[in-house]
């Protein structure tokens, strides 16, 4: 069944136990900029009862198939998969939809995959929220796993109970992106640092997303920041996690560090441990 | 401590950047849940790791701390346990040439006064585990 090319394809999981943190925003990205970088890739929408990485990529109106009718060989892959247009090398494959009769096992979920992979350098499984079977049919498919969080409480809990379940079914590596940092609030010590998010998890990190207006007018527009350039501080942070993911090493820089105003800098000099 | 701390204690201040408690509070509730103890499970286990080292020393219940610590989702059970002296009953210490004491329920020769409450409470402790076991976070000498 599992079908090997010459270069295996990376099966990447995206999750982040809790909900809103950013994962199909990740994906979406990613996979507009892996695809630019020349990988060809693949992005499932593993959470089928709400879906939206279609919409976040602008595709809602082209699905016809889903992988249900692959499985069951009312459909070819090939009929399934929904191509970018700006970027041919991308494509969408949603696991089901809403009203399917029959949820997807775990098998079903590896043999979609495992399909995938055929024809892919990348594939990108959007898990959905939540611990519960929508995140173990995705995990069991995947090979490694990028844990999306913020640096606030709730999210990192979460995050640390998906890390724990990853580690028992020996997804490995798993990599972290710290989504919705607030550089200034950050500086000023009333938001988790990233060291203290990366300490707690002990994940490495492969990327920092600080929170960029832009991401909702993308999400509006249904065309991912990485679409067009490089404009915005959340765009490029998301270029370099897929530059990093294809091996390239891109220093990470701490925004709270790197845009410290006055007030910040005083404050972390009042900050310093005296004694 | 930092500066700002400093100035803090100064002025009689007592602000802490939110930064540092969300980092305090969620490494306690990780640490809870990676162990997967309720804090009510966690509270029985401390209990009883009490009474069992009560039975063989004599600690200071006010001084106790039992907590679980975390690094590098690595849980371990910390217990600080700070020893007043030794109980000399259970196992009995035959150079002291006291009488053999069957069981743990011979009260100390030696208590001195003042710490009648604590000792009557380590006693029951030590003596039956099924009795109720009296609050040993806030042991509250008569």
């Amino acid at each position: 069944m599992d079908a090997v090319t010459s270069a295996p394809a990376r099966i990447i999981l995206i999750c982040s136990g809790k909900g809103g943190v950013g994962k199909t925003t990740l994906t979406a990205n990613l996979g507009i900029a892996l695809a630019r970088l020349g990988s060809r890739t693949a992005v499932l929408d593993a959470d089928f009862g709400l879906r939206n990485l279609d919409l976040l990529l602008g595709l809602e109106n082209r699905i016809v198939y889903t992988a249900q009718e692959v499985l069951a060989g009312t459909c070819r892959l090939e009929q399934a998969l929904v191509k970018h247009k700006q970027e041919p090398n991308l494509s969408l494959l949603p696991a089901g939809n809403p009203r399917m009769l029959e949820w997807l096992t775990p098998e079903d979920m590896k043999r979609i995959v495992a399909l995938l992979a055929e024809r892919s350098d990348f594939v990108l499984i959007d898990c959905p929220a939540g611990i519960e079977d929508g995140f173990k049919n995705a995990a069991a498919a995947a090979q490694e796993a990028i844990v999306i969080t913020t640096p606030e409480v709730s999210a990192v809990r979460d995050a640390d109970r998906v890390i724990g379940l990853l580690n028992i079914q020996g997804v490995q590596p798993v990599q972290l992106v710290l989504n919705r940092v607030r550089p200034r609030m950050m500086a000023n010590q009333e938001m988790l640092a990233v060291s203290d998010v990366t300490d707690i998890l002990a994940l490495p990190l492969l990327g920092l997303v600080v929170e960029d207006e832009q991401v909702i007018v993308s999400t509006n527009r249904g065309e991912p920041l990485t679409l067009n350039g490089t404009g915005s501080p959340a765009a490029k942070a998301y270029l370099n996690v897929a530059r990093r993911l294809q091996g390239e090493s891109v220093p990470l820089i701490d925004p709270s560090k790197e845009r410290e105003g006055l007030r910040a800098k005083i404050k972390r000099i009042i900050s310093t441990k005296i004694f | 401590m930092s500066l700002l701390d400093f100035i803090n204690r100064l002025l009689g201040r007592q602000a802490q950047p939110s930064a540092s408690t969300a980092r305090e509070r969620l490494q306690l509730v990780l640490a809870h849940d990676r162990s997967d103890l309720n804090p009510e499970l966690l509270d029985q286990m401390r209990r009883e790791i009490l009474e069992v080292v009560q039975r063989y020393v004599e600690i200071d219940l006010e001084g106790c701390d039992v907590s679980l610590e975390t690094e590098d989702r690595v849980t371990a059970l910390l217990a600080n346990l700070p020893i007043k002296g030794a109980r000399r009953l259970d196992p009995p210490s035959p150079a002291d040439g006291e009488p053999m004491a069957p069981t743990s329920s011979a009260p100390p020769q030696d208590d001195p006064p003042g710490r009648e409450g604590t000792l009557s409470q380590l006693r029951e402790i030590a003596n039956s585990s099924s009795a109720p076991i009296p609050a040993w976070v806030h042991p509250d000498p008569e």
